[in-house]
């Protein structure tokens, strides 16, 4: 699965089919920190992603 | 997942709530919050006239998308801070959204350009004053909005901060305590003196997950990327901090932020003292510009001086 991340701005390959949580797991990210976006889908940490998907992994965190 | 309010998909769980919501419910319920913040705060009403600060960032423009739905009289200001390429995007979100969403709902932009204003824009006003960036944006832009709403009359100013923003502030304040800041942090700041418009935050309820996951469902069209004077900002390093804890204990940035709003009510009920007594006490109008100020000369009217004089 492609996997679009931002801050900075970067594409990763991931082995798919894989559980949103297992994805946040994998990049060591904290799910409270981010959305997971399929189209203009939302998805939640039990769905899964298979491998022909794209998904964007969005940071919500913002502010100086 | 199943929304636990129908039989549809969830499409965001909220491990705070031990809840998750279709999109639908999701937007019902973070309009509810909105509107129990305002009531609980005291925050406006229907009549009023409120002043949104906009910056083209998911936490403004949902705040002034949740207003208009609810049927507040709610127009908006964005300060174009002049940096490049970045302000040039945010503005194109912000007057965007006010054009497919807003002028339906007859609510108008006012924009205030801080190079048009002070001849430079942020990142050489910074340099001049020889401060750091982020203070420099943030004296600029309280004194823009609180003049604006003030001259214009509206009846209370409206900022984007969320549930995020708020812990993590207090989380700083706490850690250098800098008490003197602490009563500053309330939802609601009153029109203490004349020339201070009332402030009110009505997202602190929400954290900035669901706010992000309310505008992807709604459609409003935001710029994701961080303002490029933000990275190493201290707030990331307390937001960062707070979102572990909160992984492992679901809820405990509302139970420090909402714990700390009871006791600052208690607080003020046994000393018999609000903000407008010590506001009336300690400032006085601006010598240059008449905006209320501890100093003689406002820090905004200084900062322009020194930016003029950059030798003095």
């Amino acid at each position: 699965m492609k996997v679009h991340l931002s801050h900075p701005t970067r594409d990763v390959e991931l082995q798919g089919p894989k559980r949103v949580g297992d994805i946040f797991k994998e990049l060591q990210l904290i799910p409270e920190a981010f959305l997971i976006i399929r189209g203009q889908d939302l998805m939640t940490e039990d769905e899964i992603v298979a491998d022909g998907d794209s998904i964007e992994v969005r940071p919500v965190i913002s502010g100086g | 997942m199943k929304c636990r309010k129908c039989p549809q998909r969830a499409v965001l769980g909220m491990p705070r709530h031990n809840t998750a919501f279709c999109g639908p419910c999701l937007t019902e319920f973070v309009r509810t919050q909105v509107q129990k913040a305002i009531k609980a705060q005291a925050m406006f009403s229907p009549e009023d006239r409120i002043l949104v600060a906009v910056s083209g960032g998911k936490d403004s423009l949902t705040l002034w998308e949740i207003l208009l739905k609810l049927g507040y009289r709610a127009d908006a200001l964005y300060v174009d801070l002049g940096i490049e390429g970045y302000s040039e995007r945010s503005h194109e979100k912000v007057t965007r959204f006010s054009r497919d969403v807003a002028q339906a709902c007859g609510s108008k932009l006012i924009i205030h350009t801080v190079e048009a204003d002070a001849g430079a824009g942020i990142k050489e006003l910074a340099t001049l004053v020889k401060r750091p960036t982020c203070s420099t944006c943030g004296t600029i832009k309280r004194y823009q909005f609180n003049r604006v709403a003030w001259e214009n009359k509206y009846d209370v100013m409206a900022t984007g901060h969320n549930l995020d923003d708020e812990a993590a502030r207090l989380l700083g304040n706490v850690l250098q305590w800098q008490e003197e800041y602490l009563q500053k942090q309330a939802p609601t700041l009153p029109a203490s003196v004349e020339g201070f418009a009332k402030k009110v935050k009505p997202l602190y309820r929400m954290t900035e997950r669901e706010i992000a996951a309310y505008a992807v469902v709604n459609r409003i069209d935001y710029l994701v990327e961080e303002c490029p004077m933000a990275k190493g900002a201290k707030m990331l390093v307390y937001k960062d901090a707070l979102n572990r804890l909160e992984a492992e204990s679901p809820g405990t940035k509302q139970r420090f932020y909402w714990g700390f709003l009871d006791k600052q009510k208690k607080a003020a009920v046994v000393s018999h003292s609000s903000m407008t007594d010590s506001d009336q006490a300690t400032l006085l109008p601006c010598e240059s510009c008449g905006q209320p100020t501890t100093a003689g000369t406002c820090s905004f009217c200084r900062m322009m001086a020194r930016a003029k004089n950059p030798t003095r």
